[in-house]
């Protein structure tokens, strides 16, 4: 058997945290793969902005929420082909509103992507994983989940969830070597946030000590820290990067 | 390979031990020293090597190797 990259995956990698992200493991050294929901020609972009500068990296559309693709996608992209060493499981969506109003299907797309889909890109990482006896998962959280978020309560549900699926999956993978934390983001400046209204981002910034909004590479410096084998007694914890938003 | 040996690789390989401690009568757990992630990644290594699917309600009665054994003979009939 020819020797396998050292791989690691990251979804909704087009745009935005992901983006950064992605490019970050490809300067420290991983072979990256990108996942995208829908937007494609950024997805190709980013991946070839990374070969450019020297890295490798792909882009596969991939829907998280969809447990036959994910399966199907592992096993023709990923099982034999790479040696996947990290999972970040970044895809996250947001639909909101306030919940008197909220849709069911407003609160069922959010969780399924943001919740769902991590757990099972995480089920098919982690069975990978645990047979190569060493690995890392993180999990992209956010503030709201800690805090809760008035007008995303199905956003802040799926992303305390996610916490929650950090812990116990951290304790399920301890034995196998396989980390698992989450990085929770306060406001970071991204396409997510771009769309708030400037009254919010303004009020916002008032409960921020740090007195700036985020930037993804704030974010992706995290995940790289966890990522790396500098973080290797590290699992099931929620390293906030926020700001002092919330400690 | 008969059935026997294609087992007794797949838990030698899952669970680190060796072929002399891979007898009929060896708890998996007790004898040798698997865990439940173990136990979970043995069936599924059977499942894959086999094309079988094994139900949870069936896989906690394969506590030893005779059990895996009889199992996987009795289903890839």
């Amino acid at each position: 058997m020819s020797e396998k990259t050292l791989t690691a995956l990251v979804t909704g990698a087009s745009r935005g945290i992901g983006k950064c992200i992605a490019e970050s493991l490809a300067k420290a050294g991983y072979q990256v793969y990108l996942t995208y929901a829908s937007k494609a020609a950024e997805a190709e972009t980013a991946a070839e902005d990374i070969r450019a500068a020297g890295g490798k990296a792909r882009a596969f559309h991939l829907d998280v929420s969809d447990a036959h693709s994910v399966k199907d996608f592992f096993a023709t992209e990923i099982k034999d082909k790479t040696d996947l060493h990290i999972l970040v499981n970044n895809a996250g969506i947001t639909a909101d509103s306030l919940l008197i109003s909220m849709k069911d299907e407003d609160f069922d797309k959010v969780l399924d992507v943001d919740l769902k889909g991590a757990f099972i890109c995480t089920r098919e990482a982690a069975r990978i994983l645990i047979r190569r006896r060493s690995g890392r998962i993180v999990n992209i959280a956010s503030v709201v989940g800690q805090t809760g978020n008035a007008g995303q309560a199905n956003y802040s549900a799926a992303k305390a969830g996610l916490i929650g699926l950090t812990k116990a999956t951290a304790k399920e993978l301890a034995g196998r070597n396989v980390t698992v934390n989450a990085v929770a983001p306060g406001f970071i400046e991204t396409d997510m946030t771009r769309a708030l209204p400037e009254s919010a981002k303004a009020q916002y910034l008032m409960n921020i000590p740090l007195k700036r909004f985020g930037a993804p590479e704030d974010v992706a410096e995290a995940v790289l820290f966890l990522a790396s084998d500098k973080a290797g007694y590290i699992t099931g914890q929620v390293l906030a990067v926020n700001g002092g938003m919330y400690c | 390979m008969s059935v026997e040996a294609k087992v007794q690789k797949i838990i030698m390989d899952q669970l680190g031990v060796s072929a002399d401690e891979v007898k009929p009568e060896a708890s998996f757990v007790e004898d040798l020293g698997a865990d439940s992630l173990d136990l979970t990644e043995l069936i599924m290594a059977m499942e894959e090597e086999f094309s079988l699917e094994i139900d949870d309600e069936e896989a906690q009665k394969l506590l030893k190797v005779k059990d895996a054994v009889s199992y996987v003979e009795k289903h890839t009939e």
